[in-house]
């Protein structure tokens, strides 16, 4: 019974873990790839250009 | 569970980050200063006179400012790949399947195929100075094409049925077949030979970049899976 509801609970929050890592991830290369903000255009231009982001 | 995922996103990315920005700044940068001379109207193609294919071009960290933010960017943009992966991957090994770093190999390489060979296809890897659609309206596309390629993959990786198989291949053609947004016109000044090396060379880092990321992913997620285990 114990060892159910340990392991029920367990799948139960092991999604939201990847869940969140995946919405950071794509937060990062958000900001990194796409936001349109000027510094930050000019400051990962080259990179975007380099990892084939649409840049201009 | 989230500090392993957070620990060998953070590892793999960093690691396979570096090592990627450094392979651009050797390969890809030039090519692109090249193009910048074309952009900036230094250089003129298509007129009378033959242009020189080599120009002066400034070395590895002559403008140490910008390769340096090249370098923190590119550490961070595979960040961000390697949390998305390692993330993913905790989902797969939850499903039985084997994480390392020989699997990971497989994993970089459906990786490189989402992110950057699948939206490039359509919109190839472009130099400065050449002539594309609006920005945003190649977002959208950009956004749609990784999605549903990401997916794609995954469903090739572990469908299991042929069925999967063939909404794989429709969810990869899709984008292409609808069509990426383009130019209305040519006016990009840039040659080219030097819009087709940049391509080539985006592409062929890329794979290199993605590999690594892949299998330093399976690497830390199996190195960080038996140092918790010993730990517990």
């Amino acid at each position: 019974m114990t060892t159910k509801t340990l392991k029920a609970s367990a799948a139960g929050t092991s999604v939201l873990p990847a869940l969140f890592a995946v919405v950071l991830g794509f937060g990062i290369i958000t900001l990194t790839g796409h936001v349109q903000a000027s510094a930050l255009h000019d400051a990962a231009h080259d990179v975007r250009h380099a990892t084939g982001f649409p840049c201009h | 569970m989230f500090s392993r995922i957070l620990t060998s996103g953070l590892f793999a990315g960093a690691a396979a980050g570096l090592i990627t920005a450094l392979l651009q700044l050797y390969f890809v940068q030039p090519v692109l200063l090249h193009a910048e001379l074309y952009e900036g109207g230094e250089l003129v193609h298509f007129g009378a006179d033959p242009v020189t294919a080599h120009p002066d071009l400034p070395g590895m960290f002559a403008e140490p400012v910008r390769d340096g933010l090249s370098i923190i960017f590119t550490m961070l943009t595979y960040t961000g790949y390697a949390l998305v992966m390692a993330a993913l991957m905790s989902v797969a090994e939850r499903q039985g399947h084997e994480i390392n770093a020989r699997t990971g190999l497989m994993w970089g390489l459906a990786g490189f195929i989402t992110f950057h060979f699948a939206p490039g296809l359509s919109l190839a890897p472009e130099v400065p100075g050449v002539a594309a659609a609006d920005v945003g309206v190649r977002q959208v596309w950009w956004t749609i094409t990784v999605a549903s390629a990401g997916v794609a993959m995954w469903l090739i990786a572990f469908g299991g049925n042929l069925v999967s198989h063939l909404i794989a291949a429709l969810l990869l053609m899709a984008p292409h077949i609808v069509g990426a947004p383009e130019p209305e016109s040519f006016s990009g000044p840039v040659p080219t030979e030097i819009g087709a090396l940049f391509a080539a060379r985006a592409f062929g880092v890329g794979m290199a970049a993605w590999v690594l990321l892949g299998s330093f992913a399976g690497y830390f997620w199996q190195a960080e899976g038996k140092r918790a285990e010993a730990a517990a």
